[in-house]
C-alpha cells in the first residue's frame, strides 16, 4: 500500500461512525463554534469582556488552564505502574492516558492564548526571535516545560502506534528512556505551573509551600478518574478491551492521593487558623466569606464534599469495585478538583487585594463560551486522536490489513 | 548617560493647578474601571473599524523590545509614534527617549504626617501621564486609616466627606514603590518590563504580551491593565511624553507610575510632588548625600510599606514633625 494508503484510510475512519459518533461531533464543533464567536468579541473589545479586572487580574482561564495543566500531568500515574512495576493491565492504558494528556495540553495552551491580552505578539516568547526570560521567569519555564511535554506525549505513542500499525517490533531500548524521562517531565509540568503562583510573596494565599505538594495530589485524582470514564466509554464504544483489574487498580491509587490531598488542606487549614494572622484572610474568603462577599463559599464547600464523598466510595472496595459508585465517585472528583484547583486556587490569590481591598470576581457569558469552546475543542480533539489509535491498537486498522490482538501483551478479547 | 545635572537646584516647579477643589476630589469614587458592558458592546461595531487602523502596521508589529533597539531604530520608532499620536489627537507630541541620568538613583518620600488626603496628586498623575479617563486608571491610591492602626485591611479609598482632612483619621497614598528587589519585573516571560539605572521600574508597552503575571506579583497594586482601548480626551492628551512613561497606551497591556520619568530626566520633578498641596511628596536623588530625600532618610523617622518581604522599596514614608 503507497503512504497515502494511511492518510485516506484515516480520513475514511474519521468520517464515518454511528449516529452517536456524528452527534457528539457535531455537539463539539457547534460549541467549538460558539467559542471561536466568543473569542472575536473578546479580541475586538478587549479582556473587559471578560469579567477580570485590576483587582482579580485572573479568572476562568487561567483556573481551567491550571486544572488542565494536573490532568496531563496525571498520565505519569498510569506510567510509573504500568512500565517501572510492569503491571500488565494498565499497560495498555498507557497509550489512551497519553492521548488525554495531548488533548489536555493543548486545552492548557489554548486557555492561556485566550488569556494573553496580546495574542498578537506570541513571537515575543519564542527564544531568539523574542526573549523568553530564562531563567528568571516561572512562566518561561511553564512553556519550556509544558512544550517539552507536549513533544514527549506526541513522541512516544506516535512511535509505539506507527511500529503497530506497520507490523513491525517496538525497539524498547531506542522508546524506555523517553519513556522514563516523561515520568519527572510529568512531575515538572505540574510543579512549575504551582510554582508559577507560589513564588508570589505578594499572595499569600499561593505563597506557602505546601501548594505544589498539593497540586501534585489533586491531579493523581483528578486526571486518572478521567481516564476511568474514558476507559469505560472507549471500550463500550469500539473493540478495545480494557480489564476491570486496570480500572479497578486506578480507582485504588486515586484513593491514596484524594487522601495526601485532604491531609494537606487539612494541614493548611491548621496553620492558618491556629497562628490566625492576616494570611487567615483568602481561606476566610473562600470557605466563609469576607466582609459579606463570600459568592466562592457554596462552590467550595461543594467541592469538599465532592471530594470526601469520592474518597470514601474509592476507599471502601465494595463500592469501588461497583460501576455505579465508581462512575459517580470519579464525576464527584472531577467536579471537585475542578472547583478547587480551578476557580478555587485562583480567585482567593487575588482577594483580599494586596491594600486590603475586597473585589469579587463574576466571570462573564463571554468567558464561560470561550472556556466551553476550549473544552469541546480538546475534546474534538481527544476523539478524533482515540478514533485513530484504537483500532491501530486492536489490530484493526493496520498497513497491511487487520492484524491480530492488541499491541501489548496479548491481551486481546 | 549624560552627565548628571540633576541636583535638587535642577528641579523646577510648574505652576501649581489647584482647580480641584479637595471636594471635588473627594467625590471620586475612585477605580470604577469597569465601565457600562453594554455601552461596550454596543460599540463593538465601530471598535471593529478602529482595530483595522490601529492593529498594527507590520513596523508595530515587528517592533523590537527598547532595550535592545539602536539609536536609529529609536529614532524610527518615535518618528513614527509621534505621527500616529498627532493622526489621532491632533497635537505635535514629543515622544522622549531620554536616557537614565548619570549617578542618579531617584528615591521619593511621603510625608505621612501631613498628607491630608485631598487626591490632588491622583488627579494631577491622571492629567499628566494621560492616564485612560473610562475606564478609569489611576496610578496613586490613597488609603484611609481609623487613626490607632496601620491595617491595609481596614483602611479604603472610598472616603467622600465634604471637607479633608477628617478627625480621627489618617491619610497614606500608595503607587508603585520602584522596588529595588523587584518582583514584577523577575516574573515578566518576555522581559517586558526592568528596573532602568536610575532606579525607575518601566514598562515598553510594544512588547508586554499582556499575561498580566506582574500585576499578579506585585504586593502594592502599583500595575494596572488596560482591559479595553484607553480613552482621553483630545483637549486633556498631554503631548510632552516619554516612550518608556506617558505615551498614549494600546489595549491590552500593563502600565504603572514611572516616577513621570519624562519630567524627572528633564530635572522637573513628578507630577505628584508638584501639586501636592501641603508639601508632602519629596523627591530627590539618593545618591547625592545633599539632596532633600537623602537628608530626610537621614534626620527623620522613615519607614517602607511590607518591608518584610524585602522589595526594598525606593519609595520612603516619613514623619517629619
Amino acid at each position: 500500500m503507497p503512504r497515502s494508503g494511511f492518510i485516506v484510510e484515516t480520513g475514511r475512519r474519521l468520517i464515518t461512525g454511528e449516529p452517536i459518533y456524528y452527534f457528539w461531533m457535531t455537539l463539539l464543533a457547534v460549541l467549538a463554534i460558539i467559542g471561536i464567536a466568543s473569542y472575536v468579541k473578546q479580541l475586538q473589545v478587549g479582556l473587559i469582556a471578560t469579567g477580570m479586572q485590576n483587582y482579580v487580574s485572573w479568572g476562568l482561564y487561567i483556573g481551567n488552564f491550571t486544572f488542565l495543566v494536573g490532568v496531563a500531568a496525571a498520565a505519569v500515574l498510569l506510567i510509573i505502574p504500568a512500565y517501572v512495576y510492569d503491571f500488565g493491565p494498565i499497560k495498555e492504558i498507557v497509550i489512551v492516558g497519553e492521548a488525554l494528556a495531548v488533548s489536555a495540553l493543548l486545552m492548557c495552551l489554548m486557555f492561556v492564548t485566550a488569556d494573553l491580552g496580546r495574542p498578537d505578539r506570541f513571537w515575543h516568547l519564542i527564544p531568539g526571535l523574542g526573549i523568553l526570560s530564562l531563567p528568571r521567569s516561572l512562566l518561561a519555564w511553564d512553556i519550556v516545560v509544558l512544550n517539552g511535554y507536549l513533544l514527549l506525549n506526541l513522541a512516544i505513542p506516535g512511535y509505539l502506534l506507527w511500529k503497530a500499525y506497520h507490523d513491525r517490533p517496538v525497539n524498547m531500548r531506542f522508546i524506555l528512556p523517553f519513556i522514563l524521562l516523561s515520568i519527572p517531565w510529568a512531575v515538572s509540568i505540574h510543579t512549575v505551573t504551582a510554582f508559577i503562583y507560589n513564588g508570589l510573596a505578594a499572595r499569600p494565599f499561593w505563597n506557602a509551600s505546601i501548594l505544589a505538594p498539593r497540586f501534585l495530589a489533586s491531579a493523581f485524582c483528578s486526571g486518572p478518574a478521567l481516564v476511568i470514564l474514558l476507559y469505560q466509554l472507549v471500550r463500550n464504544y469500539t473493540k478495545f478491551h480494557v480489564k476491570d483489574e486496570a480500572l479497578f487498580k486506578i480507582a485504588e491509587m486515586i484513593a491514596i492521593a484524594m487522601a495526601i490531598n485532604l491531609f494537606l488542606l487539612g494541614a493548611e487549614f491548621f496553620k492558618e487558623l491556629y497562628s490566625d494572622t492576616h494570611h487567615l484572610a483568602p481561606l476566610q474568603y473562600l470557605y466563609k466569606g469576607l466582609h459579606g462577599k463570600g459568592m466562592f463559599v457554596p462552590w467550595i464547600w461543594t467541592a469538599l464534599a465532592f471530594n470526601v464523598t469520592a474518597f470514601v466510595i474509592f476507599l471502601i472496595p465494595a463500592t469501588r469495585k461497583n460501576f455505579a459508585t465508581l462512575n459517580l465517585g470519579c464525576v464527584l472528583i472531577i467536579v471537585g478538583i475542578w472547583i478547587e484547583k480551578g476557580m478555587g486556587l485562583i480567585i482567593p490569590g487575588f482577594i483580599p487585594a494586596p491594600l486590603g481591598e475586597v473585589w469579587e470576581y463574576v466571570p462573564t457569558t463571554v468567558e464561560i463560551l470561550v472556556s466551553m469552546g476550549i473544552w469541546s475543542i480538546g475534546l474534538l480533539i481527544l476523539t478524533v486522536i482515540l478514533k485513530i489509535i484504537l483500532p491501530i491498537e486492536t489490530g484493526e486498522f493496520r498497513k497491511e490489513g487487520p492484524g491480530q490482538g492488541q499491541v501489548h501483551a496479548g491481551l486481546g478479547p | 548617560m549624560r552627565e548628571n545635572k540633576f541636583t535638587e537646584t535642577h528641579f523646577r516647579r510648574e505652576k501649581r493647578q489647584d482647580s480641584v477643589s479637595s471636594r471635588d476630589a473627594g467625590k471620586s469614587k475612585g477605580d470604577k474601571f469597569l465601565p457600562d458592558r453594554r455601552t461596550f458592546l454596543a460599540g463593538a461595531a465601530s471598535l471593529l473599524g478602529t482595530i483595522a487602523v490601529n492593529s498594527c502596521t507590520w513596523q508595530e508589529f515587528f517592533q523590537n523590545n527598547f532595550r535592545r533597539m539602536s539609536k536609529k531604530e529609536i529614532e524610527h520608532t518615535v518618528q513614527r509614534l509621534q505621527a500616529e499620536y498627532k493622526k489621532k489627537y491632533g497635537k505635535e507630541f514629543v515622544v522622549g527617549s531620554e536616557a537614565p541620568l548619570d549617578a542618579t538613583l531617584f528615591g521619593y518620600g511621603l510625608d505621612i504626617q501631613r498628607c491630608i488626603g485631598c487626591r490632588r496628586c491622583v488627579y494631577g498623575c491622571v492629567e499628566e501621564n494621560n492616564l485612560s479617563r473610562d475606564p478609569q486608571i489611576q496610578y496613586i491610591r490613597v488609603l484611609r486609616f481609623k487613626d490607632g492602626n496601620m491595617d491595609l485591611e481596614q483602611s479604603t479609598i472610598y472616603y467622600d466627606p465634604e471637607e479633608v482632612p477628617e478627625k480621627g483619621y489618617y491619610y497614606m497614598p500608595v503607587q508603585c514603590q520602584h522596588c529595588a528587589n523587584a518582583p514584577c519585573t523577575k516574573v515578566c516571560p518576555v522581559q517586558a518590563t526592568w528596573t532602568e539605572p536610575d532606579g525607575i521600574v518601566v514598562v515598553d508597552y510594544n512588547w508586554c504580551i499582556g499575561c498580566r503575571y506582574c500585576m499578579a506579583a506585585c504586593p502594592y497594586m502599583g500595575r494596572w491593565f488596560n482591559f479595553t482601548d484607553p480613552t482621553i480626551p483630545k483637549d486633556q492628551v498631554n503631548p510632552n511624553t516619554h516612550y518608556l512613561g506617558n505615551r498614549p497606551r494600546m489595549r491590552n497591556v500593563v502600565e504603572k507610575c514611572t516616577f513621570c520619568i519624562q519630567r524627572v530626566r528633564n530635572g522637573v520633578y513628578p507630577k505628584c510632588v508638584e501639586v501636592c498641596p501641603v508639601g508632602a511628596r519629596k523627591f530627590g536623588n539618593l545618591l547625592d548625600p545633599n539632596s532633600e530625600i537623602s537628608i530626610i532618610i537621614r534626620t527623620k523617622r522613615v519607614f517602607r510599606l511590607k518591608e518584610e518581604l524585602n522589595t526594598q522599596p525606593k519609595f520612603y514614608y516619613f514623619f517629619a514633625t
